[in-house]
């Protein structure tokens, strides 16, 4: 597998972070990725995976195995007690984390990791555990270990004004979510506070693979530059290369998560060892890359 | 008086003589300063949901703010909880239980009469009513114990509603009559294997079906929880208890009550009953969180006495939850009241003080109900238990010339399995049970 061109590799110094570092005046690290994915013609590729599944350290082997293979962001997600946006893919592998004894100290560890490959990455969380945290405390230390900022999927924008504030202070992006019911209003009000990109659910519905990607993602993604030049990825229920290209061909950024997982998933009830797992997804991320890339790849849905 | 407190309602306009209606919806029009118009109860409440949900809070919030002041739907409510629920429940001077007490006279409040056997058939009346008014042909619920549950298969069976259940596998178990019942009322009872496998996973389950069929389905909530319009609309449909009872105390004894008692789960036949008195600070407004095996041990659902301010299920409010914010669970031997949480507007009631929360452990709840049986003949629900414990301790308090309104939220047949092992009956049918409160009723009198 080779590694995919115009990436920043592990090695290369890291882009300017921490207090000094500015969300609203100067270019974020997610839009320099978007930047370079539009100069090659492409759309971006963002994979999920939670931290803490099946260990802290598989996780984190894990992620990096897919920035390897060809992922340009990824969002490490915090596992929570009650994850009502996810399907049961996301739900199973959560559990386990928190059965393991997952932390948000864990999680901020695993950032840490990931983002030294140089790939931005971001949180994905449930809004409790940062509001538990510190709303404050923990935009510092995200920031301190690298992050590029969170995605916080049930923070409305009515609700949003700390968060912001502290994620301003620290350089990070605060990503939002839109959907196919959203008003042109509410679509206004969530662009207007998101950084880096924003987030389009493909559908109404939970995180999981489908056989098809939603019939109203290119809609909503028109919808979205109407009254934003913020890049748009569109996740839920993208899991194939194929789904890839296809969201590839409106979207600024496909984002994928139960595919990915599922592999980690399938592996662990089937208790293959580790290598294998990571095998699975470097080859299901390369696809995707492929994907991303205009390509049809060679894994086929799994949903 | 330690539980009486002189702290204002926030939201009073000391206007308490509000007109008898029998829904109390459209009096409810003088209580709006909470929630304020984003859904807060001060720092409480609010909206913590996806995207995807807002458009639909949103025409929720539209459609009851018509429907509140539409005769038409008033009317129709009015006549269903009059002709339908049973409507008004009576109050019940409980005579031997407060000579037995000795302390305060305990007058009841009887939602266990109303139809379903409980007070949650005021609720979910109203919100079938408002989903025919949406244009919406499904309705999904949320259920621990299963009268939510009932109550809602009872009003999509009446009104002609698609209805799915959610139930925590653990609850499914325990409570198979439940199931049938709802299961013979043409309902769906979808077993929730999820998380921890109890009411708050049964949550989470119905948002992840509602957010995938909100164009078709409304999402029945039980209680004055989740997020905004929720908690105002449920109280508001509850607050017919409440205005129905102060009107009967008053007519019965010629003054108010000192001190109004409910359980609290999420708090919904609290939040009714208190309510219409919020603007009477002379009266004390007591819940009662469930203790569990007593909130020390860890093993409770007390939200206030043993939680923190956090967020889960759409609202901001008191949460059981360890130190990353993760939820724990809950635990009490009334499955209506084993939740993590706690409506907003009682966290708001709280941080005030115009209201005061208590906590009756597993053995004290089980002590009322058997005493309340014993000397009224009234077999009460362990979650109503939970206020007859903190009532016997409040009527003690309050002294032989104070009146104590207590909530007799919901029956307890659905209980009987329970209570049958808690006291043993099933070995010794014919003594009293190992609680040591029961045999001394007799003795009393």
């Amino acid at each position: 597998m080779s590694a995919v061109p115009g990436r920043v590799g592990p090695n290369h110094p890291q882009p300017a972070r921490g207090p000094e570092a500015n969300g609203r005046t100067m270019h974020s690290r997610l839009d320099a990725c978007f930047t370079a994915a539009r100069a090659e013609g492409r759309a971006a590729l963002v994979g999920y995976l939670p931290a803490g599944y099946p260990t802290v350290d598989g996780a984190i082997a894990a992620m990096r195995a897919m920035v390897a293979a060809g992922v340009d962001i990824v969002e490490v997600g915090l596992p929570y007690s009650d994850p009502t946006m996810d399907g049961p893919v996301i739900q199973e592998a959560a559990d386990a984390a928190l059965r393991g004894g997952i932390t948000t100290q864990d999680v901020l560890r695993t950032v840490e990791a990931v983002a030294d490959t140089g790939a931005p990455t971001l949180v994905m969380t449930y809004w409790n555990p940062i509001e538990r945290h510190g709303v404050a405390a923990f935009a510092a230390d995200l920031a301190a270990a690298g992050g590029a900022g969170a995605i916080t999927p049930d923070l409305p924008p009515e609700e949003a004004g700390p968060w912001l504030a502290a994620t301003a202070e620290h350089g990070l992006d605060s990503v939002f979510l839109v959907a196919p019911s959203s008003s042109p209003e509410r679509l206004r009000r969530v662009a207007d506070i998101s950084g880096g990109f924003v987030y389009a659910a493909s559908l109404m519905g939970v995180t999981g693979a489908r056989a098809q990607v939603g019939a109203q993602a290119e809609g909503l993604v028109a919808r979205v530059r109407e009254v934003t030049s913020l890049p748009v990825a569109v996740g839920l229920g993208v899991g194939t290369a194929a789904q890839a290209a296809q969201v590839a061909t409106f979207a600024d950024g496909v984002i994928v998560g139960s595919a990915l997982v599922r592999v980690l998933v399938d592996a662990q009830r089937r208790g293959d060892d580790p290598e294998s797992a990571l095998s699975g997804i470097k080859a299901l991320a390369a696809d995707l890359a492929l994907g991303v890339r205009g390509g049809q790849g060679a894994v086929p849905v799994t949903a | 008086m330690a539980i009486r407190t002189a702290a204002p309602a926030p939201s009073a306009d000391a206007a308490g003589a509000a007109p008898l209606r029998p829904t109390g919806v459209q009096a409810a029009a003088d209580w709006q300063a909470f929630p304020d118009a984003s859904g807060h109860f001060g720092r409480f409440g609010g909206r913590f949901v996806p995207e995807a949900l807002m458009a639909a809070l949103d025409a929720l919030t539209e459609a009851y703010a018509q429907a509140r002041i539409d005769e038409a739907f008033t009317a129709e409510l009015d006549d269903l909880l009059a002709t339908y629920a049973g409507r008004p429940t009576p109050l019940t001077d409980a005579r031997r239980l407060t000579d037995h007490v000795g302390g305060a006279r305990i007058l009841l409040k009887r939602e266990d009469l109303a139809h379903t056997g409980s007070h949650k058939i005021n609720n979910v009346l109203g919100q079938a009513l408002l989903t025919k008014r949406m244009g919406k042909s499904r309705v999904i619920a949320e259920t621990g114990a299963g009268q939510h549950g009932v109550a809602t298969a009872t009003a999509c069976a009446l009104l002609g509603l698609d209805c799915v259940v959610y139930m925590g596998e653990e609850d499914t178990r325990r409570q198979a009559l439940n199931v049938a019942r709802m299961r013979m009322l043409g309902a769906e009872v979808v077993s929730v294997a999820s998380g921890s496998r109890t009411l708050k996973d049964a949550i989470n389950e119905a948002l992840r079906d509602w957010v995938a069929t909100v164009e078709d389905t409304h999402y029945c909530i039980g209680s004055v929880m989740g997020p905004h319009p929720f908690p105002m609309l449920v109280r508001d449909f509850q607050r017919v208890i409440g205005v129905e009872a102060r009107a009967q105390v008053l007519e019965r004894t010629g003054r108010l009550p000192d001190a109004v008692v409910a359980c609290v789960g999420g708090g919904s036949n609290a939040m009714g009953i208190f309510h219409p008195f919020i603007p009477d600070t002379d009266v004390a407004l007591i819940g009662c969180e469930a203790g569990g095996d007593g909130v020390a041990t860890g093993r409770h659902a007390a939200a206030i006495a043993g939680g923190a301010p956090g967020v889960l299920h759409g609202m901001r409010t008191y949460l059981l939850q360890d130190e990353w914010g993760q939820t724990q669970v809950s635990h009490s031997i009334s499955a209506g009241l084993d939740y993590p949480g706690i409506g907003p507007e009682h966290a708001l009631l709280h941080e005030t003080g115009r209201a005061t929360y208590r906590v009756v452990d597993d053995t004290a709840a089980m002590e009322a109900l058997a005493l309340v049986a014993r000397t009224e003949g009234i077999l009460v629900a362990i979650e109503s238990a939970h206020a007859f414990a903190a009532a016997i301790e409040v009527a003690r308090e309050l002294g032989p010339e104070a009146t104590l309104l207590v909530n007799c939220s919901g029956r307890g047949d659905k209980d009987v399995d329970t209570a049958a092992r808690w006291f043993g009956l099933l070995d010794e049918p014919a003594t009293a049970g190992t609680a040591g409160t029961t045999t001394d009723v007799g003795e009393q009198r």
